[in-house]
């Protein structure tokens, strides 16, 4: 029975009889040479063996596209062999992005009203896989002709090109919508098919035609009646189920016409009810057809008991010893667990089995259901189990896991101690895995707990002592010691076991988290701050605490610099403060990002301090110039105070009101060479009316860029200033992005504002070097 | 369905039926990652995956890999049963079916596949007329001529 095509054959066998990959692009070059001579010399005997050949070849990845033209040559000839090859060589070679296809229109149309139905079916067949939007346009006519034909071996292929053209270009739905009424009274199994898919195809895309096919519902009932309780034939059977395509076929149209609409539902209750109760399920066939049946009654407005037999059904799935049907179970209770929570939550336990499955797809979906069905009333078990879980579960699932958990946990907690001891099992097991958020709910979650201060810490410490490596463990950890350090040294806790710290333990636990490589810069952070506040907890002398601050004065991290740089001042200049600003926290509102709101109210505390210590820097600068006379030679550029990011809008948070100032100065342009400007502007924070602060700006508009700009100031001996660091030093050309710098002036005395400035850069290749004193300072910058 | 594919264990192609537009390059990429992917899978683990936005649906059977990309709204389970439908007719047309007989008459795969899914949906649920109507095709072809106009079925 099969036709031989022994050139064909041979070919292959020459592939595969290859040993390497260029013994076989050598045997493909060769050959596919031959093919293209034989293509220019146009011999049509064998034209089909040679674009099968082709095909091949294109389908072990080498290009085929000179075959396309041939395609077209052999659709359009007369033999049955040629079209059949040509046709298959269109659906391999061409589609929508070449021209080529469209060329194919006028043979498709051909071969449609030509009357042989193999030909016609090769036509539809090709139409339905490829055709543009353009084509389906051009021959939607035809299709719909072969619609009401006879008979049905084209009639089932056009239906479904129908669908096909529809899809392609839905205004065309109007001619394909009036047979559909004929069609269902079909009795041949395809026809009947593919006019479901139709219908389903033009419900899905048109509220009127939805409305249109409701009448329908009746007659659909009655079809998958007949099949299910009588119809049954060997011809259309799997395993005892008759024709389960068809039936799923209908199901599916079912409840996209139930769907929100209450007759509809109401006519299908019976019929659901009896294809749930009665399909024999011990093969997969059957299995299909009841999942589609459970997906039908759960989308539709059916009666509550068929509800829960839906999904008493898909409880019985997931018991199932096959996977897939485990599978399909647990995707489909997680799409209900919402709407019929109550009738899952019975199922809870299997739900929980699930998580122990070996595959990775079934485990995740049992965690996502098992997270869904966490309530007040299971909470602890359920967190339990997925806690065990989060031990042994694959490392894609655990960051999910250990969110959910806590989710879960600050959604159902039923005491705040069982809350911190969750989160702290789950920190301890998955640190790395859990979100951002989690340090700071956690450190909001004991602050306020005030009962529960020394239980935490002791539980903290005890989890430090063990492990540095968990950061978000270190983070709060640190925090807590920081805060409660004198109620982890003191007393007893009855809730854990007695534990004896001695003080020197505590910070040698803190130095060794500053060192670790393991940590990062954040947690190095915390721990920094935390030796700080128990600078003034312990009872000891500080000098241990002191050495700590000042070594890390000189660390690279700018950010740890910083603070240890300022702590370092409250310890000397301003130790009598050190208590006051190191006090116990007051709880932190939650809401928005917490993080930030954390780190504000901490930096509030320190931003007092801040302003002041930096004078002693910025004395170097009011050496520099002396005013009114001449220039010093040696002029150091300002030390790196680099705020960080955070640090400059502390400075300015720090201050009650900054933004709009009520009476605006006017801008004064104090400098202007060859293209370079610079614009001073002014704030005088209404607040502090001994605050002046000035935004210096320069903008380049010239040809070259400006580099190396350094802009220093001075002013008379009884103000203070303080230069923040400049967005850049190089001032684009041509009136780029300008470059800013903040200078803060506090001027307690109210004398009048004088100030020099100095500017260093490199223009048009040379160094250039200006001092002047600004005039024309406006009088409210300084009255 | 969105397509259809075939690869042996050692990842070669051996059928290739796509049923949305997709330029060659894009066939080769979403070809090549699938393969790995499917290839991937432990022999226990179940036969759905999720893949960018749609649903796999895949089987082996003997050395030859069964692959098929369905959407949200369609039924896994019946996607199974379209797998093994398709591996019947194979089965009854090639008289017990391997790789070799699919490897070496890679167009009859296709046309017996085009006899039996139409755009991406079933069109005749009997294997009967399905098998019915390639014979008659293969017979048209035999004869060298088109005009006589036989009836399929």
């Amino acid at each position: 029975m099969v036709v031989p095509s022994s050139k064909l054959q041979d070919l292959i066998e020459e592939i595969r009889g290859a040993k390497t990959q260029a013994q076989e692009r050598e045997v493909i070059q060769k050959e596919c040479a031959h093919i293209r001579a034989s293509f220019r010399d146009g011999d049509p005997l064998h034209r089909h063996r040679q674009l099968a050949k082709l095909l091949y070849v294109h389908m072990l990845g080498y290009p085929a596209h000179f075959g396309q033209m041939e395609c077209l040559k052999l659709i359009a000839s007369p033999r049955f062999t040629d079209k059949r090859v040509g046709y298959l060589g269109a659906m391999l070679l061409l589609d929508e992005r070449q021209d080529a296809h469209l060329l194919i229109t006028n043979s498709i149309k051909n071969d449609l009203s030509q009357g042989i139905q193999a030909v016609q079916g090769l036509a539809l067949c090709t139409l339905s896989t490829v055709g543009s939007a353009e084509m389906c346009r051009d021959l939607a006519t035809e299709v719909e002709k072969l619609l009401l034909q006879p008979g049905p071996y084209v009639r089932k292929k056009a239906v479904l090109t129908a669908v096909h053209i529809i899809r392609k270009v839905p205004e065309l739905s109007n001619i394909f919508l009036p047979p559909c009424a004929q069609l269902l009274h079909e009795r041949h199994h395809g026809v009947l098919l593919g006019t479901i898919t139709l219908i389903t195809e033009l419900c899905e895309r048109s509220p009127a035609a939805l409305k249109h096919f409701r009448k329908v519902v009746p007659q659909l009932v009655q079809i998958l009646w007949t099949l299910v309780t009588t119809g049954y034939s060997t011809e259309h059977s799997i395993s005892g189920v008759s024709d389960p395509f068809l039936q799923v076929q209908i199901l599916r149209l079912l409840r996209i016409l139930g769907r929100n609409h209450e007759e509809s539902s109401e006519t299908m209750n019976d019929l659901l009810a009896q294809v749930a109760t009665n399909t024999d399920t011990s093969r997969n066939a059957g299995n299909a057809v009841l999942f589609e049946t459970v997906l039908t009654i759960m989308d539709i407005r059916s009666v509550a008991g068929l509800r829960v037999l839906a999904v008493n059904i898909l409880g019985r799935f997931l018991l199932n010893s096959d996977k897939n049907i485990r599978y399909v179970a647990l995707t489909s209770l997680l799409r209900v667990v919402q709407s019929d929570h109550s009738a899952v939550q019975r199922h809870r336990p299997t739900v929980v089995e699930c998580l122990r499955e070996p595959d990775a797809s079934l485990s995740r979906r049992a965690l996502e259901l098992s997270l869904a069905l966490v309530n007040s009333s299971n909470v602890r078990a359920m967190t339990q189990e997925l806690q065990s879980f989060l031990e042994s579960c694959p490392p894609d699932l655990r960051s999910d896991c250990a969110s959910g958990i806590l989710l879960a946990a600050e959604r159902f907690a039923p005491t705040k101690r069982w809350h911190i001891d969750t989160i702290l099992r789950v920190l301890t097991m998955a640190g790395t895995h859990v979100r951002d958020d989690a340090v700071a709910n956690l450190t909001q979650l004991i602050g306020g707990a005030q009962e529960l201060h020394a239980y935490s810490v002791r539980r903290l410490y005890s989890a430090l002592a063990e492990d540095i490596s968990q950061q978000p463990l270190v983070q709060v950890a640190a925090w807590c010691i920081g805060e409660y350090g004198d109620l982890l040294l003191e007393g007893s806790c009855e809730e854990t076991e007695p534990l004896q710290v001695e003080e020197e333990e505590v910070l040698a636990l803190l130095e060794k988290v500053l060192q670790s490589h393991m940590s990062l810069p954040a947690t190095r952070g915390y721990a920094l701050t935390a030796l700080m506040k128990l600078s003034t907890r312990l009872r000891g002398d500080n000098n241990r605490i002191r050495q700590v601050v000042s070594v890390y004065g000189s660390c690279l991290d700018v950010e740890l610099q910083q603070r240890a740089v300022e702590y370092n001042a409250l310890f000397q200049k301003y130790d009598y403060m050190r208590a006051a600003i190191l006090e116990k926290m007051p709880l932190v509102e939650r809401g928005g990002t917490q993080d930030e709101e954390a780190k504000e109210s901490k930096e509030a505390q320190h931003s007092e301090a801040a302003v002041i210590p930096t004078e002693p820097q910025t004395s170097k600068l009011l050496d520099l110039l002396d005013l009114l006379d001449g220039t010093s030679g040696a002029a150091q550029p300002p030390p790196p105070l680099e705020p960080s990011s955070e640090g400059t809008s502390v400075h300015l948070l720090d201050l009650p009101c900054v933004s709009p100032a009520p009476a605006s100065i006017p801008n004064l342009k104090v400098f202007e060479r060859e293209g370079l400007q610079l614009t001073l502007s002014f704030v005088r924070p209404p607040g502090t009316p001994a605050l002046l602060l000035i935004m210096v700006t320069a903008i380049n508009t010239s040809e070259a860029d400006v580099t190396h700009f350094v802009c220093q100031a001075a002013v008379p001996k009884s103000f203070q200033l303080q230069l923040q660091a400049p967005s850049g030093d190089t001032v684009p050309a041509q009136g780029g992005l300008p470059m800013t710098q903040l200078l803060r002036i506090l001027n307690p005395k109210k004398a009048p504002l004088r100030l020099k400035l100095r500017l260093t850069y490199n223009h048009f290749g040379q160094s250039v070097q200006e001092i002047f004193e600004v005039n024309n300072l406006p009088v409210e910058t300084w009255q | 369905m969105q397509f259809m594919l075939l690869f042996s264990r050692q990842g070669k192609l051996r059928l290739q039926k796509w049923y949305v537009p997709l330029s060659d390059k894009e066939k080769k990429k979403i070809t090549r990652e699938l393969v790995q992917t499917v290839l991937a899978r432990k022999p226990k683990m179940c036969s759905f995956l999720e893949w960018r936005d749609l649903k796999i649906v895949y089987k082996r059977y003997a050395s030859l890999y069964f692959c098929c990309a369905i959407e949200d709204q369609d039924n896994e389970l019946i996607t199974l049963e379209i797998i093994h439908r398709y591996v019947e007719l194979l089965d009854k047309y090639f008289g017990s079916v391997c790789e070799l007989d699919i490897i070496f008459n890679f167009e009859k795969a296709y046309f017996i596949l085009d006899e039996f899914l139409l755009g991406g949906e079933v069109q005749e649920t009997s294997k009967k007329n399905v098998l019915k109507a390639i014979e008659q095709a293969d017979l048209l072809q035999e004869s060298g001529e088109s005009r006589s106009p036989i009836s399929i079925l």
